[in-house]
Formats: structure tokens, sequence, C-alpha cells
């Protein structure tokens, strides 16, 4: 446990320090370069790249928090349930098509940008949300259901103060789970102009720069894994008051 | 009070409730029995209106249940079920105090309340308010059950099964509890089992159902010395109905004067174990004793016998 707390630390250290000084790493790449290529992306700050990935993950993922979230919510009520398989469609749909393909039918819509990336990595991460979320309600004990209503609950206070708190540890999990894919998949923004780091992949593709390549890649594989680590504590947190049998 | 008129309950084509009529007494424990499916469990729900009747009516004091939504109706009501439904995600403290915060009471009497409860219930408020459920044993779990059904002080007690998951000591301990606690707050209970003996050792009255129909609502002994019907017989146990008939009777009621050299009895306990008692000792009689430890009277083996079959 204290090996891994370290090794969190450590890479977070790494991380950080990587995106505000990257020259200071520039001997450990360049031996990656051939006929004195830069070692380190010269093209763009990779601290503003890195924000600006994280932000478009993180924007997408409340996006599709919210989306996720509702739906979960009215398939799981009486008057819903019949919206269960149409939604479930929809929301597979979402996982199953291509994030690189939303992106070739979106761009021609609203064009080149952070957009056609938000409604791609939006639809990719509905969903772990969408099922954790139905799982999450639909597993709530039958005799906690029952209890709730038996103490005069009304249908929005059951809802609220029974069945989310105690889907709430799948709920998260489902929202860790879209994170972290997204990470990841936002690096494909960058072929539509979205600002992002896979621009620092792609530049090392053009240039042949392995260095640039590598770099790109391991920003974004430290990114979601401090990004999962971070959800886990925050999860532990918000749990501690939301325990299951 | 509690009357219920004609209630019906059906499902498409299937009779779950079939015109069941009784009238709940005040301050008394009704048990209503029956195999799985007699429609026992849809009954007592159509009290609180968890199902809504397809016909009939129930009034509660005079008043008919449909007066006010449901789930307003349903905080006047305590409400215990099986398995004890406490929130997981919610502390001991918190879990009892759901009705009282639905109801909008003030902090101060919530608390209090919280402690009340657990210290009836025995459970030290400094140990268990804070605790989460899945920290209790199953026992103290149910009990906590029924402290969040009684928390708002309802003049009704409804529970399903209260008692079915647990083992034979705890379930012993909870009925006693439950008799106390009767006493005390002189709660309306009534209590939905499928074990007989439960339903003759807590009810004041019995309820027996079959197939959705109300087949005889009694006194205990009157179940057993005049069964309206070949199933009430059968579900009351002819094998050994004389003996049930003895455990209605404490020795304290059927003690007469004298004095007797026999083993000594508590006038509490019931004449079956009195009887049990003389058996094993191989004497004749018994000395009843209060529990201040006077001579109350005597029995002796042929007056038990007597309280055994049908006046």
């Amino acid at each position: 446990m204290r090996v891994a707390t370290l090794l969190r630390w450590g890479a977070l250290t790494l991380l950080v320090t990587f995106l505000l000084a990257p020259q200071w790493f520039a001997p450990v790449f360049a031996p990656l370069t051939e006929y004195g290529a830069p070692p380190i992306y010269d093209q763009g700050n990779l601290l503003v790249l890195a924000l600006a990935h994280l932000a478009t993950v993180c924007l997408a993922a409340a996006a599709s928090t919210v989306v996720a979230v509702g739906l979960g919510i009215l398939v799981t009520r009486p008057s819903g349930r019949e919206f269960l398989p149409l939604s479930r469609t929809l929301v597979n749909i979402g996982q199953t098509f291509p994030p690189v393909a939303v992106l070739a039918v979106t761009v021609p819509l609203v064009g080149f940008g952070e957009k056609p990336t938000l409604i791609a990595l939006f639809a990719y991460g509905l969903l772990p949300i969408f099922e954790n979320t139905i799982i999450g309600i639909q597993t709530c004990p039958t005799a906690v259901l029952e209890a709730a209503s038996g103490m005069g609950m009304s249908a929005r206070q059951r809802l609220l103060s029974v069945e989310l708190p105690v889907a709430m540890p799948l709920i998260l999990e489902g929202i860790r789970l879209s994170l972290v894919i997204n990470v990841g998949t936002a690096t494909i923004g960058s072929t539509v102009a979205a600002k992002g780091l896979g621009e620092v992949i792609i530049a090392g593709l053009l240039s042949n720069n392995t260095a640039f390549i590598l770099q790109g890649g391991l920003v974004t594989g430290l990114m979601a894994i401090l990004l999962y680590d971070a959800m886990v504590a925050f999860e532990k947190r918000v749990l501690r008051r939301v325990r299951i049998e | 009070m509690i009357t219920v008129e004609n209630l019906c309950k059906r499902y498409g084509e299937t009779t779950i409730v079939d015109a069941v009529s009784m009238t709940i007494a005040k301050n008394s424990i009704t048990v209503i029995v029956g195999t799985s499916g007699s429609g026992k469990s849809t009954l007592l729900r159509m009290i609180n209106r968890l199902v809504e009747p397809t016909g009939g009516r129930v009034l509660i004091d005079g008043q008919d249940t449909r007066a006010e939504p449901a789930h307003l109706l349903r905080r006047r009501i305590g409400y215990a079920i099986q398995g004890h439904g406490l929130f997981p995600h919610r502390t001991v403290g918190e879990n009892i105090a759901t009705v009282p915060q639905l109801l909008g009471w003030e902090p101060a009497r919530i608390r209090a309340r919280v402690e009340e409860l657990l210290s009836v219930f025995q459970l030290d408020p400094k140990e268990y308010a804070d605790a989460y459920p899945h920290e209790l044993s199953g026992g103290q779990q149910q009990r906590v059950g029924v402290a969040r059904a009684l928390a708002a002080e309802p003049a009704v007690l409804l529970m399903d099964e209260p008692y079915g998951a647990l083992d034979p000591i705890i379930r012993a301990k909870a009925q006693a509890d439950l008799l106390e606690i009767q006493r005390r707050f002189g709660t309306t209970i009534v209590l939905v089992t499928h074990d007989m003996d439960e339903a003759f050792h807590l009810g004041d009255h019995v309820a027996v159902m079959s197939q959705g129909r109300l087949l005889q609502y009694d006194r205990p002994a009157v179940l057993l010395t005049r069964p309206a019907d070949p199933f009430v017989a059968r579900m009351t146990g002819l094998a050994d109905r004389a003996l049930r008939l003895l455990s209605l009777t404490t020795a304290g009621e059927a003690a007469v004067p004298g004095l007797s050299a026999g083993p000594r009895v508590a006038a509490s306990v019931s004449l079956r174990e009195a009887l049990s008692e003389l058996v094993w000792k191989g004497a004749e009689s018994a000395q009843v004793i209060d529990a201040d430890g006077t001579a109350r009277g005597h029995l002796t083996v042929a007056s038990i016998l007597g309280h055994g079959r049908p006046a």
C-alpha cells in the first residue's frame, strides 16, 4: 500500500515536472531523435495542450454523466420502463460506433475543432455510466425500497435519498471508466484540429520523430492512470457514507 | 381501531384477497396467519396502501385511508418488514430518524426520540447511534428496523414477517420485546406470519387466511376449540392442540387457592411449561409463586389437564 502511494505521488511529480519544464528531459529523449531533430515537442506548450486535453475529456464526461444518469433514472421509473430497450440500443450504438467515424460524420455538420471531439467522446462515454446507473438502481435491495415507501417517502424522496445514494458506488465507477477510456480516445481529436495531446503524437508521426510520439503517449498514459487513482480516492471519500451491507 | 370492509385485491383474473372484512381493536396485537400465497401480506399492505385495493375500504379510527395521499398516510403508520430494510448508507440514528425527519420534527426532538428508542431496544445510543447497519448483528438490525417503524409514535404498527430471518433464540427475545413495547406504547399492532406458534404467542386475536379468504378471526383459544373450517384446524395443529391450548393460559391465571409441597413454578409461565415441569419432576401438584415471591395458589396435574380441552 505504501509503495503504491509512493509510486502515485512519484508519477504525479514526474508528470507535473515534465509539463512545466520539458527541456530538463531533453537528454532523456535525445537518443530517440535523428538528424538533430528537437528531442522535446516544440510546436506548442505541452502544459497548455495537456490542460486542453483534460478539459475536453472532463467536459465530455460531465455531459455523458448528466445524460446517462438521467436516462438511467428515467428507464428505471415505472413510467419509463418501456424506454429501457430503446435507450440501451442508442447508448450501445454510441459505444460501438468508432469515435473516428463519429468525427468523420460530425465534422461536416459542426466544423473542425473541439466540437466534433466533444461529441465523439460524449457518445463513447455514455455506455459505462448508463449501464452502471441502471444496475446500481436495479440491485437496490427490495426490502430497502419497500421500507422507503413504507416509511412514507414520496417517489422523488425515495429516488434522491435512497436509490441514488445506494447506486452511487456503481455510478461513480461508471464515470471513472468513462473518464479513463476517453483520456486515451481524446488523442484522435487532434486529427480534426482539437487542442490536445494527440497533436504531439501526430507531429511525431508526420516528422518521424519517435521522441514526440513517446512524449504524447507517456503524458496521456500518466494522465489516465492518475485520473483513475484520483477518482478511486474521491469515490472512497464519497462512499464512506454510502456503504452496502 | 382499524376497520377493514370487504377488501379485495385482484390482478386480472387472479384474486389475491377476496372480500375480507375484519375489525382490529385498539391497543391489541392482531396476527394474520396463513400459508404462502394466502394473501396475508397483500391484506397487510393494503392497510397502508403499499398495495391499492381493487375493492372495499379501510378505515383507521373511522377515517377512510384514501382521504389523503398514500405517502402521507404511511408516515402515520409504522411499518416493519422481514430483512429489516435498513438504509445501508445511513447510520442507525439516521435510519430511526427517517419518519420524524419526513414529518419535519425539530432536530432536538428527533435526537431525543432516537436515544429513547435505542434505549428501549437495549442498544446503547453512544455506541450504536452512529454505527452503520452492516456493523450490527441480525438481531440488532431487526430491532433497529422496529425502532425505526415506531419512531414517529404511530398509533398503528404493521409488521410483515418481521422475525422470519432470525434464529429461534433471537426470535423469542424479539417477540418478548414486542409484547413489552406494545404494553409500553399501547400501539395497535397487526403482524403477518406463517408461524402458528408465533401467532399464538403474540396475538390477542388471530386471523387465519387461505386462498385470499379470511377463514376465521378470533381469540387463539377459540381457534383451537372451535375451528370454523377444517383448514383452520389443520393450521392450528390437530396433533398438539391440547398442548397449544395449555400454552395460552398462565399458571397464575389457572392457580386455585391452596398449598402444595410440589415444585414451585412462576405465575407467569404457561400451563404447558408447568405441566412439563410436573412430568419432569414426577409430581402431582405445583406451588404457583408470584414475581414478588408470594404464593399465588397451587395447580394439580388434573386441574392443568382440564384447561387443555374445550370447556
